[in-house]
């Protein structure tokens, strides 16, 4: 029983930050269009749900602390108050202690308690004084009082309008009311002429014509009536609710009577079939009989149409709704696939070995389940970076207003999808690169206007796909680096020695290392040296790259380039004595042949001649020790390694391979130059070149020795 | 009774090194294999052979003969990879031990089982929980927890700095 509760807890907290989430970037939006009544709606309805789903998961705090903005937000969304942004940034605050207290043990809650109840006081404020009197009536928007809806839901009506012939004369112009029906949502309307007479004797300044109209809304019958307010004593108008907007499943099921009787064999289908050819359509039937005329049946079967339609489109939504699945399945799943694959390449390899047809083609059928199951299983782990984004917008406001800068953050390109893994480990470095260029790069208001840019800075943040990696774009429009400042700075911290020629590029990628700052003081948001590198950290455990870009007085870019997916590797398989290796393919650059009249042209000194430019390499065979003598032909593959080229030679280079990547454990946690292992077509493991790593740390040990 | 650590498990699987008998705590044992290629990790002390694919899943083995200063595992019919489950860091780890044969297991009374004595064995005695009889041959039971421990282990990255250094 408790048990129960408890998984329900987990998922109300899992719920409750999804909705918090969405409350700040829709209390953000609100401060950029107040009165955006969409906007109010869902803030007011995450109040509405934590409160409800609170109290049902024992979260009585949080219900009881909800329940009061609750009711400020109805008032708002009544147009009683008006949000300013005072309110938003209580509102924030309050959205915060709800986290606190989703985080935090109920045992402690108690300490949060004086917080809630400054935040209570702050928000009776906003109370208007006859808050505690009954609402009074018609309120514009026109909601249903009582318990209001937690969604508003779409009905549908019909209305029939029907003027008198003296319309014309008050000046009513039935199609400006016709058009203003039609703003309220999906709306059919056909108008009935039949009672318009012959020319001669009709009358120009009456009105013959009626009209129905069919009308999918949510905003309630008040909002029809009153646009035939007006008119209501010159005219005929009739609303019925053809669509109440429930949930409409088992309405579609019903069957026909000629398919049951199908179905039960009272009848041939070919009977039936005859009989139905038979039989007209009622409404030709009814027009025969001249019953009723051909718009009334027309119309009737608009209406019918539309039903269906609705109806259809609501069963679409209802059965599209998501599933909730821990990660941890989800990463089993991926494991999973990941053996098939390589299980998959075992058999086909066996297969083509036997030369055996009908299990040739049963392998190959394998093979592209085993691809199409994989390419979605990766689709599953796939989430748009956008929920990240929004949070960085919180970030932005919060950090503008504390230091005393107008900046704005405008987001691009929410929607690429990048692994989830990957989403959730990138957070922490964008939060530092933001925090960097509101605080280094952006200027304060009078520095900006005096160097002649508007007062407010704007930060640009972008992702976009390119080929099997995803950029992720930081600009700022604020004073840029100063090449010359982060020179000396890394001089006096002994980074790089007085006379050392580095290039623009070499210099900004200064910034990244350890301990750097160029900031004067040490504020509280950065200052102290740790940042950067923690994001080149970060970045490097993603498998991805930085690189930076800045114009004095103009500006800064940062640009992260960072796997889709850390799943899966495109990598080159290549040979090693006995051994197989994987280097990552978007790091090489080329593959050609070493022979040993190349090596001893250069006198054994490590450095080939690859079209007249000069490229020094490692002979991997060498810095692995591996047993045996080298072959005569050797092959040299040139990756680029923080913009040098670097060749690494290998005895033989075998092809492209993708791979699932399998960590070494902890017991190989220390070695540098392999980062993981992956499982080959014969089921022996190779193991994945860090070609970064391994040149730093050659690099390193020829400078020491 | 005379040895703290050896009073519950009975069970002990246990496995030939050149000529003698050591002996596992039969908990700690996941499966046995034939032995399969190892791929060789460069930069790694002699004793890490390399890493296996286990259904899947890439799993270190050490070479035990190596690890006790004999002589380098030689590949027979017999030679076989026994995984084991050890605790590193507190976290649980799977890893392969490379012995010349795997041969049977055995019921051993805690009380038939002696501490180990202070020389006379080539072992370091923290490796070793006690010794037991069997058919008048010493089994030497191990603690593998001791065997495979982080310290033992980080010689993985000494090794390789070492190299390094000598580079």
């Amino acid at each position: 029983m408790s048990n129960g509760l408890e998984e329900l807890k987990k998922t109300f907290r899992a719920e409750a930050m999804e909705l918090l989430a969405a409350l700040e970037s829709s209390l953000l939006e609100l401060e950029c269009s107040p009165g955006n009544q969409e906007t109010i709606g869902s803030i007011f309805r995450v109040f509405h749900t934590l409160k409800g789903t609170g109290a049902m998961c024992g979260f009585d705090e949080i219900s009881h602390f909800t329940h009061e903005i609750e009711t400020l937000y109805d008032m708002v969304r009544c147009g009683k108050i008006t949000p300013d942004k005072e309110l938003i940034d209580v509102t924030l605050a309050a959205g915060d202690l709800i986290k606190q207290f989703l985080t935090l043990d109920e045992s402690s809650t108690g300490e949060l308690a004086e917080q809630e109840a400054g935040l209570l006081a702050a928000f009776r404020k906003f109370m208007p004084q006859e808050a505690s009197a009954a609402p009074s009536g018609k309120t514009s928007g026109a909601v249903a009082p009582g318990a209001p809806p937690v969604q508003a839901k779409q009905v549908t009506y019909r209305v029939r309008f029907k003027p008198f012939k003296e319309i014309f004369r008050g000046g009513t112009n039935p199609v400006l009311l016709l058009s203003e029906l039609r703003g309220l949502g999906d709306c059919t309307i056909a108008a009935h002429t039949d009672a318009i007479p012959d020319i001669y004797e009709m009358d120009a300044e009456a009105c013959y014509t009626f009209w129905d109209a069919i009308l999918t809304t949510d905003k309630g019958l008040d909002a029809i009536r009153d646009i035939f307010i007006f008119v209501e004593n010159e005219s005929e108008l009739k609303i019925d609710i053809i669509d109440n907007g429930e949930s409409s499943l088992g309405v579609l099921d019903y069957k026909r009577l000629g398919e049951i009787l199908v179905e039960k064999r009272e009848l041939r289908r070919e009977d039936l079939e005859a009989v139905l050819q038979t039989r007209k359509l009622l409404g030709e039937m009814l027009i025969e009989k001249g019953l009723v005329d051909p718009q009334t049946v027309e119309m009737a079967l608009t209406e019918q149409e539309r039903l269906k339609q609705i109806r259809e489109n609501r069963l679409k939504i209802e059965s599209m709704a998501n599933i909730r699945v821990s990660s941890q399945k989800l990463d089993k799943l991926v494991n999973l696939v990941g053996e098939l694959v390589t299980v998959q390449a075992r058999l086909s390899q066996t297969c083509a070995a036997r030369n055996d047809a009908i299990l040739l083609s049963i392998s190959e059928e394998v093979e592209r389940l085993t691809m199409e199951l994989r390419d979605n299983t990766m689709d599953i782990r796939m989430m748009p970076i956008g929920s990240t984004f929004s949070s960085l917008k919180r970030v932005v406001r919060d950090l503008s207003i504390e230091l005393g800068k107008q900046v704005e953050l405008i987001t691009d390109g929410g929607e690429t999808e990048l692994d989830k893994t990957v989403i959730e480990k990138l957070h922490d470095p964008l939060v530092h690169l933001i925090r960097n260029s509101l605080d280094h790069g952006v200027e304060l208001p009078a520095a900006r206007e005096k160097a002649g840019k508007s007062a407010g800075g704007i930060i640009h943040l972008a992702a976009a796909h390119s080929g099997d990696h995803v950029v992720i774009q930081i600009m700022d429009d604020g004073k840029g680096l100063d090449p010359r400042k982060i020179r000396e700075k890394a001089v006096k911290s002994g980074l790089i020695q007085q006379d050392e020629q580095l290039s623009e590029r070499e210099i900004y990628e200064l910034i990244l290392a350890p301990g750097f700052t160029t900031a004067e003081g040490v504020t509280s948001v950065s200052g102290r040296g740790v940042g950067m590198d923690v994001v080149k950290k970060a970045v490097d455990a993603l498998r991805g790259s930085i690189h930076i870009e800045s114009h004095l007085g103009y500006g800064t870019t940062i640009t992260l380039v960072l796997p889709l997916t850390l799943a899966i590797i495109e990598g080159l398989l290549v040979r090693i004595g006995g051994d197989h290796f994987v280097l990552p393919l978007s790091l090489v650059e080329e593959c050609m042949e070493l022979t040993g009249k190349d090596i001893s042209r250069h006198h054994g000194r490590h450095i080939a001649d690859v079209r007249g430019k000069v490229v020094p390499y490692i002979r991997l065979r060498e810095h692995f020790m591996t047993e045996g003598a080298r072959p005569e032909i050797e092959q040299i593959v040139i990756v680029n390694s923080d913009n040098h080229r670097i060749g690494l030679v290998v005895d033989s280079v075998i092809g492209g391979h993708q791979t699932v990547i399998k960590t070494l454990g902890k017991v190989f946690r220390d070695i540098r130059g392999v980062s993981g292992a992956s499982i080959l077509g014969d089921g022996s493991v190779c193991l994945i070149v860090d070609v970064e790593k391994l040149i730093h740390s050659i690099e390193k040990e020829e400078v020491a020795g | 009774m005379s040895v703290t650590g050896v009073t519950e498990t009975t069970q002990y699987l246990t496995f030939k090194l050149e000529e003698e008998v050591f002996a596992l705590d039969i908990s700690k044992v996941r499966e046995v294999l034939d032995f399969t290629a190892v791929t060789k990790v460069p930069r790694t002390p002699e004793f890490m052979r390399g890493v296996i694919n286990l259904r899947g899943n890439v799993v270190p083995v050490v070479d035990m003969r190596l690890k006790f200063g004999m002589t380098k595992t030689e590949n027979t019919v017999n030679t076989c990879i026994i995984i084991v489950e050890i605790a590193l860091d507190g976290d649980k780890t799977v890893l392969g031990a490379l012995a010349d044969s795997v041969q049977e297991v055995i019921d051993l009374e805690p009380d038939k089982i002696e501490p180990a004595p202070k020389i006379g064995t080539r072992l370091r005695t923290e490796f070793i929980r006690g010794m037991g009889k069997r058919d008048e041959q010493f089994v030497i039971i191990l603690d593998i927890d001791k065997v495979f421990s982080a310290d033992e282990l980080s010689l993985v990255q000494d090794s390789g700095q070492k190299a390094s250094a000598d580079h």
